[in-house]
Parts: structure tokens; sequence; C-alpha cells
């Protein structure tokens, strides 16, 4: 089949030193992968085409880039899946919120820097047994689901906070500490719990669920991250307006089946917190002059016994 | 630049090498030309393997089918060091956090593995490899080893038959250094790519053995290259023997389990060479589809292809549009493992005192003809360890010595020589898709006196091709198209070896098997090749097998 690839490229010894497209047309098995058509590139039309790859069979991780607008892995990714019979177009680009050192190599240092951050490896506590520590299948299975992260990057990538603050640890690395916490072997719990409640921690996820959208190998980040924030709400570190918001949101819909529009915000930044409460009073006041203020009285929701019998089962 | 201990390579052997040389307190750095968890040890699936005293199992037994599955090539030394260390390493694997499989009491999970008598093969489901290097991964951040991520070697520095370090590249920026070391541990993988199609990555390109070659070092046994009886027919993807340990099928285009014939004791888990003559007799017999068999899952049950073979369930899908639990997989034999390398001893020493190896690009050697599967990620764990400990042990009587800058200057000579070459010329692409194609006609399952004749008469053409290659990128920063140029003569050295160690061996043992010598020659043919290079010339040596307590028998599964 005939595919035009339209490839962005950067070359950093450019004097103009800035990004282009260079589109490629060439014909290609109908099987073929993004990454087939890439080499292609490379090894017949045009041998300064820079990318990184190697395993071709989603394990390495390091083929990772946006496709179409998506992060994805290359090699996985079929071009008869991206293209149909009115465009045969394929755009390829490096991954976002990484910087680019060339075509389509970014530069992963923030990336590691990251996942270094969080202390991954095993923290337990004495000394190991002669044998095998214990732990149970069921652990393990839970384990290989993280585990199974290839750290392409694809999630960091698309991250919809990312693109906005670069303080945010990210989905990898946040999975990666879930990993540990999740781990029984690991005594480390209350310290890594502790840093993951910091700011650029679990509270920052907007739950936009692009993570959970392009993961090639089914991980889950933004599951792991809400996991998480339970086990921090468990080891009753509840003083952030995370968990603030979180508790009032499903205090609202227990007793009201609505959320509380006027009164959540004050929960979440904690009724007795004055400096904030005052900070929030400017922008109210702007809000209720154009009649967009939520009310201070709070009807309840009609059907609030059934919502109220569906938050028990839920909590089941 | 100096390091006590500079590691080349941060795989599964590299990497532990570091660790255990970062333990004995001396200086390391890791060089890599990839970061650590994009080395192709994270394609391992299947497991690893060890013998637990605390099941009834014994390190003898683990030696036995070592032994017997390399088809008596291996030094009996050697593989009872593997087998009596394994217990302990995958302990230590396991108390570093490696997420291995549980049986119903939490202890440690088996699978069964080919060539093995008894199920001793400790997994993570079918990713294994991964998992091992993700952990080693994060012990090497704890212990803080200096890691130069994206740095190309280039040559080794050897004065007065000594190793002193390296000349490396730093692929990001082009720069190019001297790196002073009282010891290199080579631990850079394989050569898959010499072959097309491999279940190698693009990065296995034999870059270590082509400069401890090109240094003096000795590489044994480089005809025994494993040919993987189940690798997918699109891209050469494996697919684990872990499916035939957890019971998969092989059937042929009459549904029939053709492996009852051939090993009718061990089947489907008969040792890999075995296995691959079996299917490829089948399929140049006529029993095949389209060049495959087939590998049947169907009856294993979702769940266990679910909690097990994830994987590679996922990769039937993406990669040959087949559902593992509803429908058999096609599959062929495809190159997969270099069974010899860089001939070391038991503690990773090569010929040249200062230069090690360990894992798939040593041979020391543990798998002789044939290596089982699940012994590979045993042997870099083991034997990286055990150079880690040599080599940092050495250090602490040995000295630094100067580095001639001049050394330096010829390598940006060399470099400047492949920019600078006419661009109406071929670039590295076509030569090494010619090699790959000539070796896998004429390397693969069944080998002839003429096929390999002709192999080399081929690469003495791809050599002289390789004199005027076309290196279009004239750039400094992530120059891809250099690298991968400078790969293609390392594999094109190696491809050479293969072959001329392949025509002295007048025999059929392990996974070297010869039509016009069809049978296994222990009179005359129980050593080991060995081929090194002497002022340009090619010498070829042999040395005896190392027997200690199993004498040769006839091989049967």
């Amino acid at each position: 089949m005939e595919i035009e690839l339209k490839v962005k490229r950067f070359d950093p010894e450019d004097a103009k030193n800035t990004p282009y497209f260079k589109g490629y047309k060439f014909d290609i098995e109908e099987s073929a992968t993004v990454l087939d058509s890439l080499i292609k590139i490379r090894e017949e039309i045009d041998g300064t085409l820079t990318f990184r790859c190697s395993c071709r069979s989603a394990i390495c991780g390091s083929c990772a880039m946006v496709i179409n607008g998506q992060a994805g892995l290359a090699c996985n990714t079929k071009l008869l899946d991206l293209t149909s019979k009115s465009s045969n177009e394929v755009l390829i680009e490096p991954v976002n919120n990484l910087p680019i050192i060339k075509d389509l190599v970014a530069d992963f240092k923030p990336f590691w820097n990251k996942i270094d951050a969080t202390n991954p490896w095993l923290q337990p506590n004495g000394t190991p047994p002669k044998q095998e520590y214990m732990a149970s299948n069921e652990a393990m299975l839970n384990l290989a689901n993280v585990m199974a992260c290839i750290m392409c990057g694809a999630c960091v990538s698309d991250c919809t906070v990312l693109n906005v603050d670069s303080n945010f640890l990210g989905p990898a690395a946040l999975a990666k500490s879930y990993r540990f916490i999740a781990d029984p072997r690991d005594d480390a719990d209350k310290s890594r719990l502790s840093e993951m409640n910091e700011s650029g921690g679990v509270w920052d996820c907007t739950r936009c669920m692009q993570c959970v959208e392009v993961c090639p190998k089914g991980v889950d980040p933004m599951g792991k991250i809400m996991e998480t924030r339970e086990k921090i709400m468990e080891a009753g570190m509840t003083n952030t307006f995370g968990a603030k918001h979180a508790t009032a949101v499903s205090n609202h819909i227990e007793h009201s089946g609505r959320i509380d529009e006027f009164r959540l915000p004050l929960q979440s930044k904690g009724i007795f917190n004055f400096k904030e409460i005052i900070k929030l009073m400017l922008p109210g006041l702007r809000f209720a002059l154009k009649k967009r203020a939520p009310s201070p009285f709070h009807f309840k929701n009609p059907n609030q016994t059934f919502v109220k019998k569906l938050f028990k089962k839920v909590e089941k | 630049m100096e390091y006590d201990v500079v590691v080349v390579g941060a795989g599964l052997a590299g990497m532990r090498a570091a660790l255990a040389a970062k333990n004995n307190g001396v200086s390391v750095a890791v060089i890599t030309k990839v970061h650590p968890v994009r080395s192709h040890s994270n394609a391992a699936q299947g497991g690893i393997n060890a013998a637990l005293t605390d099941r009834g199992d014994t390190w003898e037994d683990h030696a036995f089918d070592t032994i017997k599955g390399s088809d008596y090539l291996a030094d009996q030394d050697a593989v009872e060091v593997m087998c009596r260390e394994a217990g302990q390493e995958v302990i230590n694997m396991e108390h570093m956090g490696v997420i291995f499989s549980r049986d119903a009491e939490g202890k440690l999970g088996t699978r069964a593995f080919g060539g093995q008598r008894q199920a001793r093969t400790f997994f993570v489901a079918d990713f294994t490899g991964q998992a091992l290097l993700h952990v080693l991964y994060e012990q090497t951040i704890k212990s803080e080893i200096n890691v130069y991520e994206e740095w190309f070697i280039l040559s080794l520095i050897i004065n007065d038959e000594k190793c002193e370090g390296l000349i490396i590249m730093d692929i990001k920026s082009g720069k190019i250094e001297a790196l002073k070391a009282k010891a290199v541990i080579m631990a850079s993988g394989g050569l898959g790519r010499i072959f097309e199609p491999s279940t190698n990555a693009l990065i296995c390109t034999g870059d270590g053995m082509a400069l401890a070659y090109r240094g003096g070092a000795q590489l044994m046994d480089m005809e025994m290259v494993q040919y993987h009886p189940t690798t997918l027919k699109s891209n050469g993807a494996l697919m684990s023997e872990g499916a035939r340990g957890e019971g998969a099928y092989l059937i042929n285009a009459n549904g029939d389990r053709f492996m009852e014939t051939y090993a009718p004791n061990m089947k489907e888990l008969a040792s890999r060479d075995v296995v691959s003559r079996s299917e490829q007799t089948e399929i140049n017999e006529g029993r095949g589809v389209d060049g495959c068999v087939f590998l049947d899952c169907r009856h294993l049950g979702e769940k266990v292809i679910n909690e097990k073979l994830s994987q590679i369930k996922e990769l039937a899908y993406d990669f040959a549009n087949v559902d593992m639990t509803k429908e058999p997989v096609p599959i062929r034999p495809g190159m997969h493992y270099q069974m010899g390398g860089i001939k070391t001893n038991i503690d990773g020493e090569t010929k040249i005192p200062g230069l090690y190896a360990a894992g798939e690009v040593a041979c020391v050697s543990v798998h002789g003809g044939n290596r089982l599967g699940a012994n590979s990620l045993l042997d870099t764990l083991v034997f990286g360890r055990r150079s880690g400990e040599h080599a940092s042990d050495r250090t602490k009587t040995e000295r630094f010595s100067s580095i001639d800058s001049k050394l330096i200057e010829d390598q940006k000579t060399l470099i400047q020589g492949l920019l600078d070459q006419p661009n109406d010329s071929e670039m590295f692409g076509s030569i090494r898709l010619d090699m790959g194609k000539t070796m896998n006609e004429h390397l693969a399952v069944f080998r002839t006196q003429q096929g390999m004749e002709t192999a080399l008469t081929k690469i003495s053409e791809l050599k002289n091709r390789y004199k005027t290659v076309h290196v279009p990128d004239k750039g400094k920063v992530f120059n891809t198209n250099l690298i991968f140029t400078l790969e293609l003569g390392f594999m094109l050295d190696c491809a050479e070896s293969i072959v001329i160690s392949g025509l002295e061996r007048k025999e059929s043992r392990g996974a070297h098997t010869r039509i016009d010598y069809p049978d296994r020659d222990d009179n005359n043919w129980l050593k080991h090749i060995l081929v090194s290079l002497k002022n340009q010339n090619k010498i070829i040596e042999y040395q005896d097998v190392k027997i200690t307590q199993w004498e040769t028998q006839k091989r049967t599964y």
C-alpha cells in the first residue's frame, strides 16, 4: 500500500534551529507497523532520520512517539489502523513534555530523574530470611500488572497535568512508587506514602485518563494513583486539599445525593483555614456579581434514597 | 576519566558485574549504548533455572541436564559452578524485589522447561527477563553506580597485550574520550542482527565480541548458533518456551503432534536444537504451511494463558493476528542466541589480562553446543557476579597506565574517513540485509560444506562493499547512521568467525548440524574451536572439553 509519513524533524546543529515537517511517500506491505516504515525510511530513503528503537516487540520501551496526535509505541502500531480509504497520511512527532535532542529523539533525563526521586528499590526491614520471603501469588500478580511498565514515556507524553505543571511527578513515577507500596515485602510504606502526599504527588492528578488510554502495556497508572490516594487516607494523612476535597465530595453524595458546590471549596481548603478562605472571597464575589456563584442553599437530590442505597453498595 | 572497573553493557550480566564490583569497594562505571532498561535482557520471557535443595532437587541433576543439553560440548567444571551457585543467585534476586510467581504456600513457584527432567524454572509470568532487569536497574540507582548512558565503544586499549581501558563516543554529542580502567568487563550481549530474521533486538550487533577479537582475544564455539523453535514469521518475535512448559503442543499441517516421533519422552520439551531440527524437517518434507508449523495453546485455557502467558498472547495478537486461546499460532525456527563468544574461564577472565567477559558475549562454556532454555538468565547473573568480584579483586593490585592520546586521534580519523566516503555508494542497510539473508540460508538449522563456503565468499564480498560504505548523516549529535555503520563492521567480523568455525567442525553436534557429517564424532571432535587474530591472520586452535563426572553418552529425548 502507498503511505505518506509526515515526520517532525529537528536538527540541533542547524543554525536555524527550528523544527519542521518532512514528508515521505512510499510503498510498504499492508501488515507493516509505524516502526517498519520509519526503518524503511532511514535504511532506503533518508539515512539522516533519527529515532530510538530496539526490540520491535513492545518490551524495551525505546520507540515511544506521538502518532497521529496520540502517544504510543511505533513498533506495535499498525499502519492499516491509522489510514483509511480517504487518507494514507500518518503524522509522526516526538513525545511531548520532554526536551527534544534531535528529530524523534527526546531527552529522557527529566523522566529518569523523577523515577529515581521515588527511591525505587525494595526496602525491607531487618535481615532477609535464608530462603525466599513468603508472599501470596495474588500479591505478585497484582505487582505484575504495574511491573509490566516498560518505562516508554507514552503516559508522561500525553499527561495533561505535565503539559502545564512540570513539578508533577507524573504517571510513570507515581505508578512505580505504588509498585513498592503494594509489595508486602517492602517496609517503607509510611515514608513512601508521605512523599506521594506532597506537592507534585498523587493529588495533582486530574483523572483525565490519558495515561490509561495510551499505555501500551495496560498498566493503568491512574488506577495506581487512585489506590495510593486511598492508602494515604487510610493511613490517616487527611490534611491535604486533595484528601479534604475527596472526603467532602463523598459526604455530600452520601447525605444529599449531589455535590454542594458552595460548601465544597470551603471544606476542601478547611473551614478554619481563614487565610485560604479569604483568598477565595475575591473570585467568589466576582462570580456572584455575574450571577454565577453557587447558592448557599443546598437542596437534596430528589432521588436521594436511591443514591444513598447505591453509595452503601459501592462502599461494601 | 578513570575507574578501577569499567563494565561494557548494562544488561543483566553487566549490571550484576557492576554491583558485585561496587560491593567489593572499588570505583565502577558502566558504559552502555542504550539506557539500561532498554537492554535486550528485557526480552527474555520464560524464566531462570535453579536447583533448590528444599524441593528435593540437586545441582547435579541440573548440571547433567545442562551437559546433555549442550551435546557434551560444555565444560563440566563451569557447569558445576553455575548449577551449584544458581539457588543462591535466585534467592538473592528475590530478596532484591523480583516478583517471582508463587505457589499455593507462598513459596517461589516453578514451571517445566526444555531439556530438564524436573521443573526448576522460576519465573515472572512470561516477562522474567524484564522483571529481573528492572530490579537490577533499581539496585544500580540505589548503589549510585556511574552509568555512561548512550555512549558507544569504539575500541579497546590494549598495551603489551594487557587491557588498559576503552575509547568511547558520547552518542548525544559525538565527543570521543578515553576511559582508563584497571579491568574491563565486556557484557555487551549477542550478535543476532547478523542473521535475518532473528528474535534479537536491533542493538544486538556483536560489538564486544568483535572488539575483543580485534584486540587479540579468542572467540570460541562461534558455529554454535541457536535457532529457537517458536518464533513468529512476521517479525521473528519470540514465543516463549514457557508456553510449552505450561503444556502447549507443536502440531504440523495435519494436526499431528509430531514431537512424539522425534522425542518420545520429552516431546515438546526436548532440547531446543532437537525441536528446531524436527520442525525444520516437517517443513522441508511438506507438512508445514507457508514455511511454518504451529504452536497450539488452545487446551491450556484462558486462565493459564492470561496469568502466565499474557505477553506472548499480546505478541500473537499484534504480530500474527491470531487469538492464541482460539487458534494455533504459526511459528518456525528463528535465530535466537549465540552459545559461542569470547573465551573465558569460570571467573570471566579472557586470554588478555585485564579483559573479562560475561553473559551472552562470553563462552565459558556452560552451554556448549546448545543452550537450555532459562539457563541464559542464570549464566548472566552467576558469571556477571563472578567477573565483577574477580575483576575488582584484581584491581586492588593493579595500577592505571597512561593512555596515548594518539589513540583518540586515530578513532577520530577513522570516523572522519567514514563520513568522507563518496555519497554514490550504498548505505549500511543493504549490506546488512545481504549478510543477514546469507547467514540465515547457510548457517541455519541444517548446514552443508558448499553452503558455508558460499557464505564465506559472500562475507568477503560484503567486507569489500563495506570499505566504501556511505554515511549520509554528517552530524555530531545523535548520529545513528554512523553508529549503525560502525556496528556493521563489528557484525561482519563476527559473521566471518561463525562461518570459519562452522567449516572447521566436521561433525554434527548440538546446534551445528551438517548434512555431510550427520553424526556426532566424540573421538575427533570432543573439543572447542577457537578463532583469533594474530597480525591480521586468522588462527584456529582447539581446546579439549573439560570432563569432570559425566562421560559422553548417546543423546536422545
